[in-house]
């Protein structure tokens, strides 16, 4: 799954493109920039309400392959022109990051 | 053997990452191992976040060869009154505006020496604080 069929297939926004063609093999979900650059798996979509731009920083050291904004939190122009320049798709939907992780994992071909 | 120098502004955190993700493209077009440089990257950036946050900045000096690299982050802020503590997950002093960012969780030092195969600490309580870490390649 793309991060393209991603966003699909959860109905996201999407804010900024970047490579929309990265498979997804992981998800991740979490608020604390520290801890997220601790943990987050390469490859992987990761939920969160931190639209700043040391989420996008983080993101793009860990290899993530998507910033997914739950509860249609807000992305920062800073955030949104650095993801750009970074080639890193951010989405946005509504749903909160558990909601949104219980879909992902069905997915993914995980039991949820 | 290639050196890289930056400067790590102090309270912009719109400009921390800036030296770590510089550093983690250098190592990308060296062909250099993906696993040692997502070290080298996490490793950084939490130095870079600590220099912001609690030092009013500081300097960043890279060597990169073949077999491992180097990265030496200095700065002439406060020191740390008590590095055991400081080395433990979970314990911040990061200030309130700080943790509204992200950070504060009390990860930073415990992340740099996990992701790193050699760690130091030098720092003298009002003088500041080095780190100098070792990732081989």
């Amino acid at each position: 799954m793309t991060v393209r069929d991603l966003a699909q297939r959860l109905g996201a926004e999407i804010l900024v493109e970047g490579e929309l063609d990265r498979p997804v093999t992981a998800g991740y979900a979490g608020d604390l920039l520290s801890w997220v650059m601790a943990r987050l798996p390469e490859g992987a979509a990761w939920l969160t309400v931190m639209g700043n731009l040391n989420a996008v920083a983080v993101c793009s050291l860990k290899d993530g392959a998507c910033i997914v904004l739950t509860e249609n939190a807000s992305l920062d122009a800073n955030a949104q022109a650095r993801a750009g320049l970074e080639g890193i798709p951010v989405l946005r939907v509504e749903q909160g990051s558990y909601e949104t992780a219980v879909r992902l994992a069905a997915l993914l071909g995980e039991q949820p | 053997m290639l050196t890289l120098r930056y400067e790590v502004p102090g309270d912009d955190f719109t400009r921390a990452g800036e030296a770590s993700s510089d550093v983690k493209r250098k190592l990308k077009q060296l062909g250099y191992n993906p696993e040692a440089i997502r070290k080298v990257a996490i490793a950084m950036y939490e130095g870079e976040i600590n220099m912001v946050i609690h030092a009013g900045g500081g300097e960043a000096i890279v060597d990169i060869d073949p077999r491992q690299v180097h990265v030496v982050l200095r700065d002439h802020g406060p020191g740390i009154p008590d590095v055991e503590k400081a080395m433990q997950e979970g314990w911040s002093t990061a200030p309130d505006n700080v943790r509204n960012l992200g950070f504060g969780a009390g990860m930073g030092l415990p992340n740099i020496k996990k992701y790193t195969d050699e760690f130091r600490i030098d720092t003298a309580v009002g003088e500041g604080t080095t780190l100098t870490m070792t990732v081989f390649a």
